[in-house]
């Protein structure tokens, strides 16, 4: 709206002075205590007219709950993963070797589960023992099995190892004793409970476990001893496990040539690199490939295992952020939407409210306000989503259900933005309409 | 009132005739006495319609004195809407100057026109203009929102003004539960809650039967008897008679004032300042008129 300046008549005198000042002096002191009342009533009329059309406002603010709820979500799970990681790494000491079957990766590549080539041998374990530095190694073979105690089973992971390896994944004795040599030897049928399996057989009926007999697969074991609780540390109950000795296993349960994994302790966390390189250049050498060429199975140090769990988790969580940001931005696009056509269906109501006294100002603020809490709504709504999802992904996967609260202060910040940044631009459309044009529309 | 022959008489009229109660009351609404409201000089209003300038006001120059009750007529497209909206600042005039209470307001900024739209002027619309999703007691108070009027104030000034036009009994009603004169009695209610200087309604019976514009008129007589200036434009002679002045437009020209004539006052000096003293107690004391 343009005024083309006033031409006044040389005829007639202004009549300036006293009179229009002192109106002016009397309104421009009442005018700070305007605001206040303002801001009230403009939350309340933003209330109002979004909860006179509360399906549209829902569907306009699911893009906006949807985002917020992702980076809830993905924050929550990513900070119980990495402390999972980081306790994993104090509990496995650092200078244990872990060797998998499969190629190595760099960062990024494809990779099969461990296990699912087949490449390590018993024998691959026996000749790593040799190598300088290792002070103890175990080949792992594991299957999941019913145990049977008296009336009680329990289904768990057993796992066929040598005695060594309690000291490599530092188990240490509630009960008994882990088995010896000598059962390795001769294949014992003679079993180590983890404290889970204990309290699942055993503590109803209030026995004790040790000397006791189970049955794994139909065959009669001997528990030698219990484990102490390594506690929930991973993404599966640490307690929920059966040793066995590795002859004992290789024979009754995983009749292969073939074992999962061999894990082999260092001195010195400091010789850690070192026998790494060595241990490598032994398989590669026992398993016949060039130098330059491409392993059949990697050895990783506990850091490496670490890092490549956090590169894969920060992929995922900068996967789904994008898709968070992405969402967010197409929430904000639809709150734009929704408050043009809001200003468009409002028309002659925002005539009305200049036409009593609103100024531009005013006008601008209400639809801001209207957008901000829009926006506000669906940020408060998409963590409370978040979290709830948070905390059901934390509990499926058994870990530590962190509430960050910077996340949750920037998700409703981010949102708030969205909804000025996106509102202002209908809003300063509604805050120039022409009175008497908005008066008189339909 | 009938006998409000010309400007100076009707003022006189006014003074006289009136209880002192009430004319207190008049000066409450933020009036000053021996200025006229409404005071424009030559003012034009041209519209550019693509290359064509359409005049739709051409150097009209009138004054309308305190408590007068004037309809403004004149077939459609006479610039008698125009002139309504340039009187109730909604617009700004091509040419020409424009004082309000003594106050020139042609110049002034956005926002003290807002301010002064809120505090002086009062409008009344054909279509009542009602918020629909609020009740008669919201839609009421909103002027007050506007000039920054605590909640419970407002809501104490919004039922006393309901009461006046007879709508006590509805404060919680919405307008679509209210019949349509019942919603123009809401509508002048909204314009008298903040103690306006000027009444403006523009049709205000144009949507209404014949008893109910009666009704709504004798409101707008008894308001003016009170002291409330009006302004009023129809383009019906039964509503306009209601009113002792009238002011026929046709082709953005006044062609008759049975208040003024218009030569008297061409090129005529807007009326002297009042004593200080005078428009101070005026503007410290805001009485709710009602």
């Amino acid at each position: 709206m343009t005024t083309p300046p006033l031409s006044t008549p040389s005829a007639k005198t202004p009549p300036v002075g006293g009179a229009g000042n002192a109106g002016q002096t009397s309104r421009s002191r009442r005018r700070p205590s305007r605001r206040g009342p303002l801001l009230g009533s403009s939350f309340a009329s933003a209330w109002e007219a979004l909860l006179a059309n509360r399906l549209r406002s829902l569907l306009t603010i699911l893009g906006v709950i949807v985002g917020v709820a992702a980076v809830i979500a993905v924050v929550t799970l990513t900070q119980g993963t990495s402390a999972v990681l980081n306790a994993r790494v104090a509990s496995l000491g650092t200078n244990v070797l872990t060797i998998i079957p499969g190629a190595p990766t760099g960062a990024g590549g494809v990779r099969g589960g461990a296990g699912t080539r087949q490449s390590l041998t018993q024998a691959d374990a026996d000749a790593i023992a040799s190598a300088p530095h290792v002070v103890a190694v175990s080949p792992v073979i594991g299957a999941s099995e019913q145990l049977v105690a008296g009336a009680q089973n329990w289904n768990t992971r057993v796992e066929g190892v040598y005695p060594g390896y309690q000291q490599i994944a530092n188990w240490q004795m509630a009960e008994g004793s882990w088995f010896s040599d000598a059962d390795e030897a001769s294949a014992r049928s003679v079993v180590v409970l983890g404290q889970t399996v204990v309290a699942n057989l055993f503590s109803s009926t209030g026995t004790d476990p040790l000397g006791q007999t189970v049955l794994i697969n139909g065959v009669s074991y001997t528990v030698a001893g219990t484990l102490k609780s390594q506690g929930t540390v991973g993404f599966a109950n640490q307690d929920d496990v059966a040793f066995i000795p590795f002859s004992t296993a290789n024979a009754r349960i995983n009749a292969s040539q073939y074992v999962s994994q061999i894990q082999a302790q260092v001195d010195n966390a400091s010789d850690v690199t070192a026998t790494q390189q060595a241990v490598t250049a032994l398989l590669e050498q026992r398993h016949q490939i060039a130098s330059g060429g491409t392993d059949d199975f990697s050895v990783r140090s506990p850091t490496q295992f670490v890092q490549t769990a956090q590169q894969s988790e920060q992929t995922l969580a900068l996967l789904l952020i994008g898709i968070a940001a992405i969402s967010l931005l197409v929430g904000g696009i639809g709150i734009m939407n929704i408050m043009l056509v809001s200003v468009t269906e409002r028309t002659r109501e925002i005539g009305v409210r200049m036409a009593v006294g609103a100024r531009r100002g005013d006008i601008r603020n209400q639809f801001l306000v209207e957008a901000l809490t829009l926006s506000g709504a669906g940020g408060l709504l998409g963590v409370t989503i978040g979290l709830i999802v948070g905390l059901m992904l934390t509990r499926a996967f058994s870990l530590p259900f962190v509430l960050s609260l910077p996340a949750i202060a920037l998700a409703v910040g981010v949102s708030a933005v969205i909804g000025v940044g996106f509102g202002f631009y209908p809003a300063l459309r509604a805050s120039r309409l022409d009175p008497i044009v908005a008066l008189r529309s339909e | 009132m009938a006998d409000r022959g010309s400007v100076k008489a009707s003022v006189a009229s006014a003074n006289g005739a009136t209880s002192p109660a009430s004319a207190s009351s008049g000066a409450a609404r933020g009036g000053v006495p021996g200025v006229p409201v409404i005071s424009a000089r030559r003012v034009s209003k041209v519209y550019r319609l693509g290359q064509t300038h359409v005049a739709a006001l051409r150097d009209v120059s009138l004054d309308i004195q305190r408590g007068e009750f004037v309809a403004i007529t004149g077939p459609s497209g006479s610039g008698k809407s125009t002139l309504m909206n340039l009187l109730g600042l909604l617009d700004r005039p091509t040419s020409g100057g424009y004082w309000l209470d003594g106050r020139e307001v042609g110049l002034l900024p956005a926002d003290t026109v807002a301010d002064i739209r809120n505090r002086s002027i009062g409008f009344v619309f054909q279509g009542f203009n009602l918020l629909g999703r609020a009740t008669a007691l919201a839609n009421v108070a909103l002027p007050l929102v506007y000039a920054g009027i605590p909640r419970a104030e407002r809501e104490r000034r919004a039922r006393r003004a309901l009461r006046a036009v007879g709508l006590g009994d509805r404060l919680r009603h919405k307008p679509t539960q209210l019949s349509g004169g019942q919603q123009q009695r809401v509508a002048i209610a909204r314009a008298l809650v903040n103690g306006p200087t000027l009444l403006l309604a523009d049709e205000p019976t144009g949507n209404l039967d014949t008893h109910t514009s009666e009704e709504i008129m004798a409101l707008l007589v008894r308001l003016n008897t009170l002291g409330l200036t009006v302004a009023l434009v129809t383009h019906e002679p039964d509503i306009a008679a209601y009113a002792p002045r009238q002011i026929a437009f046709r082709d953005g020209r006044v062609l008759h004032d049975s208040g003024a004539p218009i030569t008297a006052l061409v090129g005529e000096t807007p009326p002297p300042e009042p004593e200080r003293g005078a428009r101070d107690s005026v503007f410290r004391i805001r009485e709710d008129p009602l």
